[in-house]
């Protein structure tokens, strides 16, 4: 292994101006020192740092050198690479920003913490014996021989996990309920339907390192007695289910799924499960009709499906980040879980990045880093030189964030405070150059589209607000629509059946208390414009 | 599985085969091939990294794939790792970036510097 | 009339399966393309649910259709964030030059549109399906250019 790489920029400029007489002298000084084993220098194109002579930059450090000359090698040599001291005569700070982000300082992935995404983009998400490798299936190995089911559940409670698929409730009490019911049999069911717009999370999990959601899996039955599990997935995510279904079929192969697991009288099988497009089947008990062949629609609550679940059986339903969680706190503890994070939403989050941002995509973090952080830093801020103009967390049913919300920390806790939360974890960013009023349109339409059309407060409130707000975008709006609009908003929030109904108006309600005056501009300049 | 021993025998030779096949190979590929990379083009990335290999003979080189590293507007993404376990990865990589990347860094060692985006 | 015995065939493979029916109607559809009235009563016949109640998971599923239609099927996400990226201006070009309305299928037969619900893969928005294959990134000139190269193909097939 070496300990520090030269990275010397070998361009027709630098070239010109004697980069390979400083390579050379490199490699010899490097040779009289005997360093060549601790020190590597590679050579690479342009660095993008032109008419400054010769380039290197040191890593990791992440220090550039500019104007080297050949007599300079000996003292960065003995300065920098033997004694760590930064040689500030050649040392060049001006390095263009993007440039410093691809060349390793990428703040990218300096602020994130990688947890339950640790193995994806690393391991071949094919391979079990890669996950294996790297400490996979040895959670389950230690329950089975060392706990029993309680402890399982114990250390769970313990870490402070709380559920990702939006609700955020505690894993492990959830896991006690089911526990504490007497029945023949019981239900896993892994919940990857993910149909709020903006998240691909659990795609990437299942589709980076699928057997940790396995693993997942088979503890919590484990924990809860149950010895079978199903894996509700979105009909839409293709690779996602034949790679899921090779994973299972190797852990059968391997003995870490089917009869007498570790030889301690466990059971555990799982199979897939397709959903057929409709996004209300993410919510659990519409999910459990759904598997049982029915048309997704939600059912009464209680009876919660820890008690009545699959096909009336206790149940227990887990998203998938949830899942893939589990294996890391059983193997590290609790106390390992409860050291990220914040105090009352311990552990990392994945979030996706989307709408107007420069770094677009997936990231995991602590609980608890700020919004700015994660919008300028790891997001890179917003393109084409625009403003900020709100974020919406947690998929189009999720709460709205403003400029004066930037400092805020992302945990449950702190969003719950103003009346938010982090839903499913997908961040979409807004610039100042779009029109609140359409995209307040574009949200209710995709609530009127996916409202199951059980309850007629949200078939019909929802058709409603889109026709008072496709009146207010043609310019034949009423500002008193706003106060119509307001009203029917609160009535859906409180009477509304289950989870789609209640949450649909949140980011209406927000927009329309943080950014009335967009509203009223526009119904008022049509006004204008009609009598004119 | 019978014991946790079985388990860790299995990891044990994984472990090995994992590093002998680093060892063996002086220089490993991986291109993430989720969903993401594939609807950029990371299949027709994969089978020119491919061909390049056959057609220069290079026998050192072990191709793999991986999940998706969830740097979208980066994809598809080939990330090149060397003996030492330095890895560069390459952003938005076309057929033919793949080809000059098997060209220049693989066979030559010389990073193609213009499309790389981090190096750890 | 339909041929069904592929029907019994599809129905037949998921005869240890705890119920079934969405499975069914998958494998059904993507064997005849659409999901029609004589076939949703034999498969009702076949494993002895109502009609009634198949016809209704048949339209409460977007995935199921029960008309028949076009040769491809081009599916733009207009969701939050690719309405964001502009989405509308590129549903707005392949009406136009489709000459369709979102859920017609053209005369001849070759294209319907439709919307997908969001793909998740809002980072590189706005994005289309194409039968099975993903667009992302589209421009409304992009958008138009590959379905020309899809019209071209059907032609050429036909
Ligand atoms: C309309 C609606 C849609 C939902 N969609 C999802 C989803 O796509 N994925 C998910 O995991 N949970 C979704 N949920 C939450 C689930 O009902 C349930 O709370 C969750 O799967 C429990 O898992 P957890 O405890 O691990 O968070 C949705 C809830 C509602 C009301
Ligand atoms: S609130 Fe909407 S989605 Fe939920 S049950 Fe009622 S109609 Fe269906
Ligand atoms: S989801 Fe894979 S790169 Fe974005
Ligand atoms: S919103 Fe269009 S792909 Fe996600």
């Amino acid at each position: 292994m070496h300990r520090n790489h030269v990275l010397v920029a070998m361009d027709a400029h630098t070239i010109a101006q004697g980069a390979r007489a400083v390579r050379d002298a490199l490699m010899r000084n490097l040779e009289m020192t005997s360093l060549t084993s601790e020190v590597k220098v590679v050579e690479t194109g342009s660095l993008g740092i032109y008419n400054r002579g010769v380039v290197l930059v040191i890593f990791p450090e992440n220090v550039y050198y500019v104007g080297v000359k050949v007599e300079d090698v000996a003292e960065i040599v003995s300065e920098h690479l033997i004694k760590g001291r930064v040689v500030e005569r050649l040392h060049y700070t001006d390095v263009p920003v993007e440039k410093a982000a691809e060349m390793g300082a990428a703040p990218r992935f300096g602020k994130q913490q990688r947890v339950v995404l640790k193995n994806a983009g690393i391991i071949d998400p094919e391979s079990i014996e890669e996950y294996i490798a790297r400490d996979g299936y040895e959670a389950l190995g230690k329950a089975l021989t060392e706990m029993k089911p309680q402890d399982v559940i114990e250390v769970v409670k313990k870490s402070g996990i709380q559920g990702r698929g939006g609700a955020f409730f505690p894993t492990g009490l959830k896991w006690s309920f089911a526990a504490a019911e007497e029945a023949k049999q019981k239900y896993i069911i892994c919940n990857a339907d993910e149909g709020e717009p903006g998240t691909f999370k659990d795609r990437l999990i299942l589709e980076g390192d699928p057997h940790c959601v396995i693993e997942g899996m088979a503890l919590a039955g484990y924990a809860v007695g149950a010895d079978m599990g199903f894996i509700y997935i979105r009909g839409e995510y293709r690779m996602s289910i034949d790679r899921l279904n090779r994973a299972i079929q190797r852990a059968k192969e391997n003995g870490l799924l089917g009869e007498n697991l570790f030889d301690s009288g466990f059971n555990f099988n799982i199979e897939v499960r397709e959903g057929a497009g409709a996004y209300i089947c993410g919510e659990e008990t519409a999910l459990i009709e759904s598997i049982e062949g029915k048309r997704g629609e939600p059912r009464d609550k209680p009876p919660f499906p820890p008690s009545v679940g699959l096909w009336g059986m206790p149940t227990i339903v887990n998203n998938v980040e949830t899942l893939a969680n589990v294996p890391q706190i059983i193997l590290k503890g609790a106390d390992w879980y409860k050291s990220m994070g914040t105090e009352k939403s311990p552990g990392t989050k994945v979030f996706t990045m989307v709408g107007n941002i420069n770094n677009p995509g997936l990231i995991e973090v602590p609980m608890g880093t700020t919004l700015r952080e994660i919008i300028y830093d790891i997001g890179q801020g917003i393109p084409e030189g625009k403003g900020f103009k709100l974020a919406q967390m947690g998929g189009t049913t999720g709460g709205i964030l403003t400029g004066a919300h930037l400092d805020l920390p992302m945990s449950v806790e702190a969003l719950r405070e103003i009346g938010s939360g982090l839903g499913s974890g997908a961040l979409l960013v807004v610039d100042d150059s779009q029109d609140v009023v359409e995209l307040v349109e574009n949200f209710v339409e995709f609530f009127n589209h996916e409202s199951c059309g059980k309850c007629t407060l949200c078939r019909e409130g929802n058709g409603r607000l889109l026709e008072l707000l496709q009146r207010i975008n043609s310019g034949k709006g009423h500002v008193a629509d706003l106060n119509l609009m307001e009203e029917l908003a609160v009535t859906m929030m409180k009477g509304a059946f289950c989870g789609l109904g209640q949450a649909a108006p949140v980011p209406i309600l927000g927009c329309l208390k943080y950014f009335r005056d967009d509203f009223v501009r526009k119904i008022e300049a049509a006004e204008m414009a009609a009598a004119a | 599985m019978k014991t946790l021993a079985d388990l860790r025998a299995i990891k044990e030779k994984a472990k090995k085969e994992m590093a002998t096949r680093e060892q063996s190979a002086k220089y490993r590929i991986s291109v993430a091939m989720g969903t993401c990379g594939i609807a950029a083009g990371a299949r027709t990335v994969m089978s020119a990294i491919l061909d390049e290999l056959s057609k220069r003979g290079i026998q050192d080189a072990a191709v793999s794939q991986t999940g998706c590293l969830g740097c979208c507007d980066q994809e598809p993404i080939v990330q090149v790792t060397d003996a030492d376990n330095r890895t560069i990865t390459y952003g938005k990589v076309s057929a033919e970036m793949a080809r000059k990347i098997i060209a220049s860094h693989v066979q030559d060692g010389k990073v193609v510097s213009d499309h790389v985006f981090d190096m750890a | 009339m339909q041929d069904l015995t592929r029907v019994d065939e599809i129905v037949g493979r998921y005869a240890d399966t705890k119920t079934p029916l969405i499975y069914i109607l998958k494998d059904v559809q993507k064997e005849y393309g659409y999901l029609s009235d004589v076939v949703l009563t034999h498969i009702a016949k076949k494993v002895d649910i109502p009609l009634s109640e198949i016809y209704g998971v048949a339209t409460f599923y977007s995935l199921f259709t029960i008309k028949p239609k076009g040769k491809y099927v081009v599916r733009c996400c207009n969701n939050a964030p690719c309405h964001v990226k502009k989405s509308k201006e590129v549903l707005e070009a392949i009406k136009s030059y489709l000459g369709l309305e979102v859920t017609e299928t053209t005369e001849c037969g070759t294209f319907t549109l439709e919307f997908t619900s969001c793909l998740g893969l809002c980072a590189v928005a706005p994005v289309m399906m194409v039968n099975d294959e993903v667009y992302g990134n589209l421009t409304p000139e992009k958008a138009v250019a590959i379905l020309k190269d899809y019209k071209m193909k059907g032609q050429s097939n036909a």
